[in-house]
């Protein structure tokens, strides 16, 4: 008998496919722009008046400005740029739905259906300075003032970073055995290569006046009390650590950050276990990022279905082709009703006035791994005694919270599109008013 | 299709496009394959006296880049040819046999001393070629030992040199002029006074292209070290009109014939010249740049272009703009116009609010519509019709420039149009108004 190549088979089984086939797989999705493309993109920038780039960055980083010196030949002054709005302008290069945000408004989308290559310039700046090896921040004088952040994720560090530049001393509680939250733990592996997310943070807390405790989870090893007694204020960055159920055979299925987690921690891709035929039912960032990865595990083939219309689906339409391209199937109008040992069974849907029904029409696909990416969800019981809207934190615009002297922004927090740019943005907002509040008793 | 021989003061080729003398007709070698290319003639590289010169061994020349890296300005510190004399003369010579029918024209200096002058011209003529041109104006090097610009600065030595040449050679005398001047009529005159057939201009401009912020040197950088050198390339062509222009419009110098260059790149640019006067244009840092084969754009441009108008011969386009060429006191005060923004084709980059808002007169508003677009729009009653908002915004045609009709308000000054044409000369605010 034949012996057929592990890739066919059945179940969830490790190494479908060889080290080297898996490395150039999960190597950088966008490769990084030379010099001479750098200098050829930036040229395309025509320095808008009031840039509509500018207003869609969740950030508001200044990028005709940034474009202009790196036009002039001065990358490390367009990464300060960046970096005066977004500390965390190397991730956000690397993981921003560009197309949705500041390439969606670059005129020349307009004039041209192609945009400047923000996202790629950016990168290309940031990564200029970041091989310098310097931090390009120096703190102020000390002030005695001592925050708590908890949650080493983006909101958490851009929270820390602003806050520690102030002069206050920081402490950055973190409940996984590493800081970076989303950036180390949920994002694609192909967009955050060679070990980034840590590398950005090492890179971030050259600033000093940071003290990273990790293994210290709130509603566990601290509690919001406590914190409030030690420290002059606290800024809550916890993200989302539940997810939300499927109610349909949820024992027999796998969050897919669960999987992403799996995936970015593993040092091994070849021990990496992925089932031949997989099924992911979401249809946002995370349902793509598990499928694609998937795939590219050596799964022979990947579904994802979406319950409602595509149009629907949050996951951005450049990342509906990444998918496609990479070729997973995309079935959208169907909700799962019930699983069996090798396969999921589907209802194709129906909105109506009374929000979504699941019609007579049902059909069953294979599938020896189901991967559930429908949200994740704020783990209630660890805040106790703080207002809750639409299952978040609640805030107001400076990201206070209800109990005085607590802020929250980033993912756990009411508003932001749960982007990595958006919890950035909430976490140095949030700082100011922190500093602002600590310094004039604002 | 437009014919497009040209005859430039007797001197016929297959069309108006010649090459500079300049690095790409110093050979045979490239003179061959500028007219298998097309090329309708060739000022060959500059001849000097023997013992040749030496150049340089380090960088020759100097660049200003657009954004895009297209190469907009060159300067150069090279010599004239620096290759023995008669190697030149036999080369010509082979060209000129096996191209009959294309245009050689030989240029020259030497020492400004009438035996100079009157060694090598014979030698020039016995080659078979169709002209001399007067190298009156390379800018850097040989200036510094009395020859070139240093000649052509100097009205009384281009018409001296001039009627030596026309006194010791049959062939057809053009002086290329330096615009390294004040005012360039002058020498135009003089090398008329002096016999000219034909002035050629311009040669190249004084310059400094960059300094490398390193090395604290001017570039194009020789062991640490810079010249001046002469500029050239599309940067150079408003100033080379100009000045074409210039001579073209001045009643004594009109009848001047006139060899085109600086900058021309397109038929248009050859066209533009050619309407302020030039009889031919000449060409040097396209072909650099771009190679020998842009000169069938050219041919085919001018064909179409001429054509469009309705001529059939290239003398037809010959100084057909310098009628409208006026003084600035001239121009009518009662043409009004308004910018007028087109929104379809607006992509909202608001380069021409930053420039109105922060530079110029206030007159464009901004504001955004129900869609969330942003909108530009002209405020005429600020408008002073400048122009500016045009030249910077990165769509062609997307802004225009409206006239107002005889009898419309401009809301500017509250006043009507007038339809009778006024200028400086006859306003009120001129205290030597008639």
């Amino acid at each position: 008998m034949t012996v057929l190549p592990p890739i066919y088979k059945d179940g969830i089984t490790a190494g479908r496919l060889d080290a080297e086939t898996l490395s150039d797989n999960f190597c950088d999705v966008h490769p990084p722009l030379d010099p001479h493309e750098a200098h050829v993109a930036a040229d395309r920038c025509y320095f808008c008046y009031d840039a509509p780039c500018i207003q869609a960055c969740p950030t508001s980083i200044d990028i005709p400005l940034f474009i202009r010196q790196i036009s002039t030949g001065t990358p490390e002054a367009a990464a300060k740029t960046i970096f005066d709005s977004n500390i965390l302008g190397g991730m956000c290069a690397r993981v921003c739905p560009t197309e949705t945000l500041c390439e969606e408004a670059c005129v020349r989308e307009l004039a041209e259906q192609k945009p400047v290559e923000i996202g790629a310039l950016q990168r290309y700046a940031t990564d200029t300075m970041m091989t310098r090896d310097t931090h390009p921040y120096t703190r102020a004088a000390a002030t005695g003032k001592a925050v708590a952040v908890v949650g080493a994720g983006p909101a958490g560090l851009a929270a820390a970073h602003r806050l520690a530049l102030h002069g206050h001393a920081v402490t950055l509680f973190e409940a996984r055995p590493k800081a970076g939250g989303l950036n180390e733990y949920g994002i694609a592996a192909y967009k955050t290569v060679d070990d980034f997310a840590q590398a950005e943070l090492d890179w971030l807390l050259g600033i000093g006046g940071i003290t990273v405790e990790t293994g210290k989870a709130l509603g566990e090893d601290l509690s919001l009390d406590s914190l409030s007694d030690d420290f002059d204020a606290v800024f809550l960055s916890i993200g989302l650590g539940g997810v939300n159920a499927l109610g349909v055979n949820d024992d027999q299925a796998l969050p897919a950050v669960d999987f992403i987690e799996d995936l970015r921690q593993s040092e091994d891709l070849t021990k990496l276990a992925v089932g031949r035929r997989v099924v992911v039912i979401g249809g946002g960032m995370t349902a793509v990022d598990a499928a694609v990865q998937s795939k590219l595990l050596g799964a022979e083939e990947v579904t994802i279905v979406y319950r409602r219309e595509q149009a629907k689906m949050a996951a951005s339409g450049h990342e509906q082709n990444h998918a496609a391209a990479s070729g997973v199937r995309i079935i959208t109008n169907a909700a799962p009703i019930g699983m069996t040992k090798g396969g999921v069974e589907f209802a194709y849907t129906v909105s109506t006035e009374d929000g979504l029904q699941t019609s007579e029409e049902t059909f069953v696909l294979p599938a020896d791994q189901v991967l559930t990416a429908i949200g994740q969800a704020l783990k209630q019981e660890q805040i106790d005694g703080l207002d809750i809207v639409r299952g978040k934190i609640a805030i107001n615009d400076q990201g206070r919270t209800s109990r005085g002297g607590v802020w929250a922004g980033g993912d756990c927090a009411l508003g932001g599109d749960d982007l990595t740019v958006t919890a950035v943005a909430q976490g140095r907002d949030a700082a100011e008013d922190i500093h602002a509040s600590m310094t004039q008793g604002a | 299709m437009a014919d497009l021989k040209s005859n430039f003061v007797g001197i016929e080729s297959p069309n108006p496009f010649w090459l500079a003398s300049a690095p790409p007709t110093d050979k045979e070698y490239n003179v061959r394959r500028a007219f298998e290319a097309g090329w309708g003639g060739v000022v060959w590289k500059t001849l000097g006296i023997d013992p040749a010169i030496v150049n340089v061994n380090g960088p020759r020349y100097g660049a200003v880049w657009s954004a895009d890296r297209r190469l907009m300005g060159l300067n150069n510190i090279e010599l004239i040819t620096d290759r023995p004399l008669q190697t030149n003369l036999d080369e010509i010579k082979r060209i000129k046999r096996d191209y009959p029918n294309h245009a050689v024209v030989v240029s020259l200096m030497v020492p400004c001393e009438e035996w100079a002058w009157k060694e090598i011209l014979p030698q020039v003529e016995d080659t078979g070629a169709d002209g001399l041109e007067l190298n009156f104006g390379c800018p850097h090097g040989m200036s510094e030992r009395g020859m070139g610009s240093a000649v052509g600065q100097v009205p009384e030595y281009v018409e001296m040199v001039t009627a030596w040449c026309k006194e010791y050679s049959r062939l057809p005398v053009i002086v290329k002029l330096t615009p390294n001047i004040t005012d360039i009529k002058q020498p135009a005159r003089a090398a008329m006074k002096g016999g000219a057939d034909a002035v050629s201009l311009i040669n190249t401009i004084n310059s400094i292209t960059s300094v490398n912020l390193d090395e604290f040197s001017p570039e194009p950088m020789i062991d640490g070290r810079g010249a001046h050198g002469g500029y050239c390339g599309p940067a150079v062509k408003p100033i080379a009109m100009n000045m074409v222009a210039e001579i073209a419009r001045t009643p004594d110098l009109a009848n001047l014939p006139i060899s085109g260059i600086g900058g021309v790149s397109t038929w248009r640019d050859a066209a533009e010249f050619m309407t302020l006067g030039a009889g031919n244009v000449q060409v040097c840092t396209a072909a650099m740049t771009y190679g020998f084969h842009i000169v069938q754009e050219m041919i085919s441009g001018l064909s179409l272009w001429m054509d469009d108008k309705g001529m059939t011969d290239t003398s037809e386009i010959v100084g057909r703009a310098v009628p409208n060429l006026s003084d600035w006191k001239n121009l009518n005060l009662n043409y009004i116009t308004k910018a007028r923004i087109n929104q379809d084709s607006c992509i909202g980059c608001g380069r021409c609010f930053a420039s109105c808002e922060d530079t110029s007169h206030q007159a464009i508003s901004m504001d955004v519509d129900e869609t969330g677009k942003r909108v530009f729009t002209v405020k005429d009653d600020e408008c002073v019709a400048c122009n500016l908002c045009i030249n910077v915004c990165p769509v062609d045609q997307c802004i225009t420039m409206e006239r107002l009709d005889t009898g419309a308000i401009d809301e500017r000054t509250g006043k009507p149009v007038e339809a009778e044409f006024a200028d400086w000369t006859t306003h009120p605010n001129n205290p030597s108004a008639q």
